[in-house]
């Protein structure tokens, strides 16, 4: 077996107004179907080890979570090895389903970001009010990072973990240097 | 710039999350229609000035289409409203006829 490598095989910027780091592979799970389903709900709760989330939040411990894509989509969050027997025993449970469970893990790149600034950061890069008392802790967002899809959540304070397709890892990676670059404070929040 | 507020996942951003697709509720005349309805369904639109229907799409959010009001002119967003139909909700509506009195007459 060779080691899986992501996207930027653990690329990391400390020089800005917050630290960049590219976590290196982390297991993740589309699983579409009917959200309001009892047997997609226990299985989506088994195989993400926390509570479904409300809409538009996501509930993460250490490295697994749901996360709420879409009214019909979660994303399931685990480790990387976990993901193979994680998808097998989605697709068992959910056979008699519309459902539909895929690893996305290689497809996607995930940073976490971290520093006093880090809102700000992200405000400058993407459409969201990330004011502290409209962006909290829990809250789960999909949207644009300059041009490309992106989402991202807020572990805790001070820290956010951004998620991107792995062909724009590059980009997404520059584009969160450029925006914590020294001497670019905003101090607005 | 429009503020938009996506009726499927409840999140408000700016327009650029978002796509615009065009006039909603087109009457989709097909197999066995007159030369002129086909005509009517591939090409003519209303190109108002003042109160717009629109089907619109969470581009870069959560995916999903949607129908919103607005004013052409103006950019006044009055609503946004599911897809899954034929016709405006009666109650956003009656909303655009409190800022646009007549605004049904001219469309
Ligand atoms: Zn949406």
């Amino acid at each position: 077996m060779s080691d899986p490598v992501s996207a930027l095989n653990h690329a990391n910027s400390t020089e800005g107004l917050v630290t960049i780091t590219e976590t290196g592979p982390v297991g993740m799970i589309t699983l579409r179907g009917d959200l309001g389903a009892k047997p997609v709900q226990k299985a989506a709760i088994a195989a993400g080890g926390v509570n479904m989330p409300e809409q538009g939040k996501c509930l993460t411990e250490l490295d697994r979570g749901i996360a709420w894509m879409s009214p019909d989509e979660l994303l399931i969050l685990c480790r990387y090895d976990e993901v193979a027997g994680k998808v097998d025993d989605l697709q068992g449970k959910l056979a008699k389903q519309h459902a539909l469970v895929v690893n996305v893990s290689d497809a996607r790149a995930v940073f976490d970001v971290r520093g006093a600034a880090v809102r700000e950061v992200m405000a400058k890069l993407c459409p969201v009010d990330m004011h502290p008392a409209s962006f909290t802790p829990g809250t789960f967002r999909r949207t644009r990072m300059a041009q490309a899809a992106a989402a991202f959540w807020m572990p805790e304070e001070g820290v956010v973990r951004v998620i991107c397709f792995r062909s724009v890892a590059q980009y997404v990676f520059d584009l969160l240097r450029v925006g914590a670059q020294p001497g670019s404070e905003v101090d607005f929040f | 710039m429009l503020i938009v507020s996506c009726p499927c996942c409840g999140v408000t951003a700016e327009e650029t999350e978002f796509h615009a697709h065009g006039e909603a509720h087109i009457v989709r005349h097909t197999v066995g229609s007159t030369d002129q309805d086909m005509e009517t369904y591939l090409f003519m639109r209303k190109n108002t000035k003042g109160v717009h229907f629109e089907r619109w799409r969470h581009q870069y959010g959560c995916g999903k289409w949607f129908h919103m009001a607005r004013d052409t002119m103006t950019l006044e967003v009055f609503g946004t409203y599911p897809a899954q139909t034929l016709a405006p909700p009666e109650d956003l509506l009656v909303q655009i006829d409190a800022k646009r009195p007549g605004w049904r007459k001219s469309t």
